[in-house]
Parts: structure tokens; sequence; C-alpha cells
């Protein structure tokens, strides 16, 4: 990377840090206004039920490493199970969290347990957080079970999944359970689409914790990708102008 | 962390300072690679340093997480829970797997080569099956215009991938409908939902480098 595209680089993060700050301080005063996702509204609903009914809420993570740019879907999977631990505290039981990498289940099982310690529930037990599998379809295959049988009536997936998703999604529908599902690939949100009852497109999984109160900071960070976007399309719109203009 | 126990309130701060210093090290490494005389940065070695370790302790978490693999079906054995059939069937499978790494460490290919790649490939063959189902249950579940879209799009493509047997392509679908919908509408589709997955990425990052999402512990 040369010297100004690192420049530039570092300028839209710092730009973006220092929005994010400033709105989650504004947004102290002044609450924000979420557009309606039904998901989210539905999600919301499910947790209820799992808390009512004594039954167990189950977060699948996907396969996303620590060490690839795909781990942000796992991180923002990871916030959210942190929150829905906390809404789910009241209940019988624990939830499970399954994924398809070693760094991600050992994340998830800090994340259980500090939830655990939070809501001092008396025990919390390792095998809550689980690898089920490292290769695609052998993790689908191992989260499966636990989608069957372990008394789970809401399920969540949320991370980086391929077409294998639709294995899950299959179950949860054999299950007639409520599952909200998505990822940052494309294939897979094609397959989510298809075949999850809750699909969420796009960059509507970065906006799970916003839309279950994680805090200002996930709200602020709704509204700086907004501005972000819109900063992009000015910019395509500009460059294609130029473009046509024979400047560019 | 519970809030009564002083070192549980220490390790947490510690943990929270040491990944917040390496998220921004590692950053910091991406955008300044390079000194004005073009050698590598100060901060690029510290980046692949933090890479590099990064790598060994997710190496080690491999292990950590089949350990809790055999730990979930082991219980599930103990217990007889529903299902313990196939915990036996994995762990048994497991225990060959290793044996076989220390009696022929050569050879591992074989067993991925004999056994994972076939199963992988009829679940993947399963998956088509899967597929086809959930695209003719996806009106019934949500009947809408955007659902119509996604099937008549998805039935377009496979018309114009799959020629008709004897007379070859579908004049108009192969050579115009296919390519229009493929290139330009779900390639132009594909970036706007890629940017918006970038921005939710840098700001997800930026969660994480403030300390206000920390999964590895200590996230009141």
């Amino acid at each position: 990377m040369n010297i100004w595209l690192g420049l530039a680089g570092f300028g839209i993060v710092f730009f973006s840090a220092v929005l994010m700050l400033g709105l989650s301080v504004l947004y102290r005063k002044r609450p924000y206004v979420f557009r309606d996702i039904p998901a989210f509204t539905r999600l919301r609903q499910a947790v209820g039920l799992v808390v009512e009914d004594g039954s167990r809420l189950h977060v699948s993570l996907g396969r996303g490493s620590l060490t690839t740019p795909q781990s942000a879907s796992a991180l923002a999977g990871l916030a959210l199970l942190r929150r829905l631990a906390d809404l789910t505290s009241a209940g019988d039981q624990p939830p499970i969290a399954t994924s398809g990498d070693a760094t991600i289940a050992i994340l998830s099982q800090d994340t259980l347990q500090t939830a655990a310690e939070f809501s001092e529930r008396a025990t919390f037990d390792p095998r809550m957080g689980r690898l089920t599998g490292l290769t695609p379809f052998s993790y689908a295959a191992g989260a499966i079970p636990a989608i069957r049988d372990e008394k789970v009536s809401a399920n969540v997936l949320m991370g980086n999944f391929g077409v294998e998703v639709a294995l899950l999604t299959d179950a949860v529908e054999r299950e007639n359970t409520f599952v909200l599902a998505g990822s940052d690939n494309l294939t897979a949100q094609a397959v989510i689409y298809a075949s999850a009852q809750e699909p969420l497109i796009g960059e509507e999984i970065y906006a799970a914790g916003a839309y279950v109160d994680s805090g200002l900071l996930h709200t602020a960070s709704l509204t700086v990708q907004d501005i972000l976007r819109w900063l992009i399309i000015a910019a395509i719109l500009v460059g294609a102008l130029l473009a046509l203009a024979g400047v560019l | 962390m519970n809030r009564k126990n002083p070192l549980s309130t220490v390790i947490a701060i510690a943990s929270t300072a040491i990944a917040i210093a390496s998220g921004i090290f590692v950053l910091g490494g991406y955008f300044f690679a390079q000194k004005a005389d073009g050698q590598a940065s100060l901060l690029t070695n510290i980046r692949l340093t933090l890479l590099n370790w990064a790598i060994i302790l997710a190496g080690f978490a491999i292990f950590i997480g089949i350990l809790n693999l055999f730990q979930v079906h082991f219980n599930k054995i103990q217990k007889k829970q529903k299902g313990s059939f196939y915990s036996l069937l994995l762990i048994l499978s497991l225990a060959i797997t290793f044996l076989f790494g220390l009696v022929k460490p050569g050879q591992m290919e074989i067993v991925f080569t004999t056994v994972q790649l076939p199963v992988e490939a009829s679940l993947m063959a399963l998956l088509a099956v899967t597929l086809t189902y959930a695209s003719i249950r996806l009106l019934r579940r949500r009947f809408n215009l955007l659902s119509v879209i996604f099937l008549v799009t998805a039935l377009l493509i496979l018309f114009g991938t799959a020629p008709l047997p004897f007379l070859g392509d579908i004049p108009g679908i192969s050579d115009w409908v296919r390519p229009f919908i493929a290139q330009v509408m779900a390639a132009g589709g594909a970036r706007g939902i890629l940017l918006g997955v970038a921005l939710g990425t840098l700001t997800t990052g930026l969660r994480i480098l403030f300390g206000a999402d920390r999964p590895y512990g200590g996230n009141k």
C-alpha cells in the first residue's frame, strides 16, 4: 500500500471513529429512531417465548476465522449472543452457541461465561459454546443435532456461512421453530432468502446489536454506516459524471 | 466478569487494553506500511509479529476446539442422550483418525479423500434437493413482490444456463436475458451489498477498538 493510499485509508477510519464517538454522545440526549426491520421485532418475540416456555436459544456463528476479514460477521454475531444471553438469563436453559471455527468457539464460551456471571446464573457449562466441525459441511452436520435435540425454540444464524446454511435452515424448518439468519457471504444470503423464515440481507447483520439495545455505540455505528454510504453514492455519481465528461 | 472479584476486574481491564493496543498496531501497520525510503515500517513489523502470534494461537485453538467437541459428545454418551449413538461414532472416528495419523503420518490425505470428501459431496448433492424444496416453499412462507422477483430471476438464470436437449441454447434467454441479469443487475446489486458489508465490517472493527464489544470477556 503506498503512502497516500495508506493516509486516505487512515483518514476514513479516523473520520468514522470520530463520527461514531460524537454520535454516541448525541444519542444520549436524543434517542435514535430505527427503521422497521420485522426480523428483529420477531426475534424479540421469539426470545420472550424462550424465557416463558423454558426452552433454549441457539446461536450459530458460522465459520469466519478471526485471522480473516470474515471474522467481522462472527464478531457481530458474538455481540448479539452477549445481548441475547442477557435477555434470556431469566429463562431455565442457557443459550447454546455453535461455530465452525475454533477461535470463535472459544470466544463464544467466553461470551456465555461473562453473561452467566453477570446474570448470577449458578453455573456456566463450557459445553454450551461448541465447535461442531472444521469443514463447511461437518460444521453444519454437527450443528443440526443442537437445533433438533436440545429443546431449542429460537435459532439465530449469524456469521460467515456458505451454501451449507441451507442444511441448518432446513433442520430449523423441520423442527418448526423460529430462525433469524444473516451472513456476509453473497451466496449464503441468496440461500438464506429462499430458505429462512426471517432473513437478513446485506449489512443488516451488522445492525443486529443496535436493534437489540446493545449500547449507544452500536446505534451510532448504524448512522456512521449510513453517512459513509451516502458519501460512496456521491463519489460514484461524481466519478460517473466525470467519466462521461471525459475528465477521468 | 464477576464484579465482586478484584482479580477478574484486573484481568478484564488488562485483556481489554491488550486487545485494543493489538488492534491499533495491526491497523496502523496496514496504513503506514512503508517508510519514505520504501522499507517496511516498524508498525508493519509489529503487525506481522502480532499476526504470526495470532496464527499460532489459532492453531492451538483448534486443539482446544477438538477437546471441546470430544467433551460434548462424551457427555452425550454418558447421559445416554438422544443421538448418543452418533456421538459414539464421532468419538470412534476421531480416535481412529488420530491413531492413523500417528501410525501413517504421511498418508493422512487417504482419510480425507476416501471418507471426508465423499460424505461432504453427498451433503452437497443433498443441498440441491433442499434448495429446490426451499424455493418451492418460498411463496408459501413469504408471498410478496420480492419473493416473486427472486423466483423468476432464479428460473431465468436456470433456463439460460441449462440448454434444452437437442435444441441447445434458448434464444433470447441464453444469449441476452441471462447475461444481462448476471453481469449487469446481479453484479451491480452484489457490489452494493459488498460495499454495505465492508462498511459494517469497518464499524464492527471500530466498536472492538473502542472496547464497546469485548467478546474476549469482561463485557458488562
